[in-house]
């Protein structure tokens, strides 16, 4: 974070103890967000939160910012419907101004078996009381003038599902907020401080290394994002994760008014416009797991290419800036919260390409988590043990297009 | 883009193939039978390293090949 934003912001810096009730590792916005609510709902503010680098320097100040609950399985759906539900009123909760701007969702069609698939996700959406409805060419040329309905010729366009509900909020605003929040009422957040082991008691996690020295926690909380395989592998505990990487790129400034957010399962691709102008578009993670962060000229000419198929007038602009973040790709397309097989140590991860839409829901389940020593309702379902009692999630709706 | 050298097609761009995932390999310190196959089922080694993989070669010979990678930096090694 640079230094003119903190002067924007109320934030306390501290000196690390050498214990605290729970230390969360990394300052993304899961780890943050439930330091937030361990304080604001459960009184618990003994916390640190300690980030290798900056906060906010993880995904969460890397991603396209789409927050939609039009998912493909009813657990998922319940799960990301709460999260929208949070993100309407974390303005008021935090007074914080995080640029949220309610857009909806247009998921294109171009095929009779994607046809297909938009029905089916509209009823159970419908069913599960998420706004998800079918729109008919003529209507999604209303809610975007841009489009092209032929798709250059290449990619008719013979409907969509409409997600009325979907929106976008500027993601280091979320993870400001959320920091601000939390440092308000006394929750210590240490930047520059990397993790290089847990302390243990037998099997049981009882603290954290640093290079500055131990740090004793009643929970650790491991939200480290793409680098969480390593991380709990110091705690003996295995994980359905591979890292991907996920590229995105922005133009410069077009007219204010491109309204909607356009995704494309065929074309693997999303569009949107960022509060500044600039055309915001990402596609589906790198094929190969890798924990590079270098972005590739292949990614930008064969997404470039797509979207120009169904907006040509994006042929007109250039591109401003390209980037890459690791992300945390479960087995089943679906996050993975609570205990592990380690006593203290909780963990939040499998978010991969799709958990900045969950922040103040994942944030706020895992804090009654730690607060109870349960597992919340409704992340149940997302539970580690899930694979070992043949209950996997898979969910093909969760990735950015599919 | 990285390129592949495919045993039976030569030297060819990486969007030919198709990602088979890491060889599993399960570690020795689980000996529960049913523990090694979750394992094997479900979990990864996810190495931040050189990592031995499957590769299909679907725009070529349509034949699985094993690769070795260095994921840290995302290169293939050829040996
Ligand atoms: C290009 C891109 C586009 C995306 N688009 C969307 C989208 O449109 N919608 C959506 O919902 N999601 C999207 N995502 C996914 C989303 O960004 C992530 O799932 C989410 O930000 C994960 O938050 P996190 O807090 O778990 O992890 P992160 O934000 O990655 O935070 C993890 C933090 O842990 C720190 N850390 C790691 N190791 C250590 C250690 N040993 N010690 C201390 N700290 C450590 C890291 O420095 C990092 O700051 C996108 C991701 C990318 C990369
Ligand atoms: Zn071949």
């Amino acid at each position: 974070m640079n230094e003119f934003v903190e002067t924007l912001l109320d934030l306390h810096w501290h000196e690390p103890k050498s214990s605290y009730d729970v230390v969360i590792v990394g300052g993304g916005g899961h780890g943050l967000a439930t330091a937030y609510y361990l304080a604001t709902r459960h009184g618990i503010t003994n916390v640190a939160v300690v980030e290798a680098n900056y906060i906010g320097s993880g995904n969460s100040g890397r991603n396209t910012t789409i927050i939609r609950a039009n998912y493909g399985i009813p657990e998922s759906i319940r799960f990301y419907q709460h999260s929208m539900d949070l993100y309407k009123t974390l303005e008021d909760d935090t007074g914080c101004w995080i640029m949220h701007n309610t857009k909806g969702l247009i998921w294109l069609a171009h095929t009779e078996s994607a046809m297909r698939s938009e029905r089916a996700r509209c009823q159970l959406n419908t069913a599960m009381g998420t706004e998800t409805i079918m729109v008919d060419p003529a209507e999604i040329k209303q809610l975007c003038p841009q489009i092209d309905l032929t798709g250059s010729g290449r990619y008719p366009v013979l409907g969509a599902s409409h997600h009325v509900g979907a929106s976008t909020a500027r993601h280091d605003r979320v993870v400001w907020a959320y920091a601000q929040g939390a440092m308000r009422l006394g929750v210590h957040v240490l930047q520059n401080t990397p993790v290089t082991g847990l302390l243990m008691d037998g099997d049981r996690v009882t603290g954290v290394k640093t290079a500055t020295g131990n740090i004793s926690a009643g929970v650790v909380m491991s939200a480290v994002g793409g680098d969480v395989t390593q991380f709990a592998a110091h705690a003996g505990v295995r994980l359905p994760i591979r890292t991907h990487p996920l590229q995105a790129f922005v133009t410069n400034g077009y007219a204010q008014g491109f309204g909607p957010i356009i995704s494309d399962t065929e074309l693997l691709s999303y569009v949107s416009q960022t509060a500044r102008g600039q055309m915001l578009i990402g596609a589906e993670y790198d094929r190969q797991q890798s924990f590079s962060r270098q972005s590739s000229f292949d990614f930008l000419q064969s997404c470039a290419t797509k979207v120009s198929y169904l907006l040509p007038f994006l042929k007109n602009l250039r591109i401003m800036r390209q980037w890459t973040g690791r992300c945390d790709v479960s087995s089943d397309f679906s996050p993975v919260m609570g205990f592990t097989p380690a006593p203290g140590f909780v963990i939040t991860t499998g978010w991969g390409t799709w958990g900045f839409k969950a922040i103040p829901a994942g944030g706020e389940a895992m804090a009654e988590l730690i607060a109870t020593d349960t597992t919340p309702e409704i992340i149940e379902p997302f539970s580690l043990n899930r694979f070992a009692t043949d209950h996997s999630m898979a969910d093909q709706g969760s990735t950015g297009t599919r | 883009m990285l390129w592949v050298t495919c045993p039976r097609c030569g030297h060819r761009p990486i969007d030919e193939f198709k990602f088979g995932g890491e060889i599993p390999d399960v570690p020795a310190s689980i000996t529960d039978d049913a523990a090694r196959d979750l394992d094997r089922v479900w979990m990864f080694n996810n190495v931040d390293g050189v990592t031995t993989e499957r590769w299909f070669h679907e725009g070529g010979c349509r034949r699985w090949m094993t690769l070795k990678r260095d994921t840290h930096l995302d290169r293939v090694i050829e040996d």
